[in-house]
């Protein structure tokens, strides 16, 4: 039971409260964000797997919901842009010290 | 020349940023609904009003006419403002109007429709607002129109003038 309350706790700190900026569904006392937890408990206790509560969610709200949304063809770039400047930053230092060697 | 190249490449890259940046700022961090949104009518259950009779999507989305599923309270302000056109759509023969109950008393909700009539032809109640969530609902009032158990029209906010006749020329 301890275990499928902290489950729920955790899905719910990674959903957007819709009508509420800036809050997850887990912070907020809006009607909108009780009811959404009472569902995510429901889906719990019938046993739903973390992701699958995700993307039922996803089919009736849209990636916005999450706040930690997926990789896919909206945010490749948000997921992608890091490690690119990672590489690139690398690069540059790599091409440096090479050229303070010689 | 070596030199050069770096510092150029730095100002185009500081440039992009801002204005990917810039252009976040003017967009709109309010939820904007997603158009493709899931166009089945989702399966649930609900008691009626009044009489607690059970009755599931399936059965009350059967028909081949027109369906309005409305999303209404009676604490919920622009509720009111739509009324006068649930009525107005009400004398469509073609057209069920379908009410749920957001969260509301039902001795509220009968003296809200008392008050101003009542355009259902069927209430069904939803206490803890986990029905509106299998709508993908996030508010009230919010509106789908149905037809051969598919959502073609969802309205989010009250119906205006200009939805109401949309609607009408919808359902002809």
């Amino acid at each position: 039971m301890a275990q499928e309350q902290s489950l729920t706790y955790k899905i719910t700190k990674n959903l957007r409260c819709l009508v509420c900026q800036g809050q997850s569904v887990y912070d907020s006392d809006s009607d909108f964000a009780n009811s959404l937890k009472i569902v995510v408990q429901r889906k719990v206790d019938e046993g739903m797997s973390e992701n699958d509560i995700y993307e039922f969610l996803k089919t009736k709200y849209g990636e916005w919901i999450l706040y930690d949304p997926g990789l896919n063809k909206k945010t490749y770039i948000l997921w992608l842009l890091p490690i690119l400047l990672f590489l690139i930053g690398g690069a540059i230092i790599i091409k440096k010290l090479k050229l303070k060697k010689t | 020349m070596k030199l050069k190249i770096i510092p150029i490449i730095l100002i185009i890259f500081f440039s992009i940023i801002f204005i990917i940046f810039f252009k976040g700022l003017q967009k709109t961090s309010i939820y904007t609904p997603d158009e493709n949104f899931e166009k089945n009518v989702p399966s649930f259950t609900a008691k009626v009003i009044k009489t607690g009779v059970e009755n599931s999507s399936e059965q009350l989305f059967s028909g081949d006419q027109f369906y309005l599923m409305n999303i209404w309270a009676s604490w919920c302000a622009p509720c009111r403002a739509e009324h006068n056109f649930l009525m107005k759509l009400k004398v469509n023969e073609n057209l069920k109007i379908i009410g749920l109950n957001y969260k509301d008393k039902e001795k509220n909700a009968l003296n809200f429709l008392k008050e101003l009539k009542n355009p259902y032809d069927k209430i069904l109640v939803d206490g803890d607002g986990t029905i509106a969530i299998d709508w993908g609902a996030y508010g009230v009032p919010e509106s789908f129109l149905i037809h051969n158990k598919k959502i073609i029209k969802k309205i989010i906010g009250p119906i205006d003038e200009n939805l109401y006749l949309d609607i009408e020329r919808l359902i002809k």
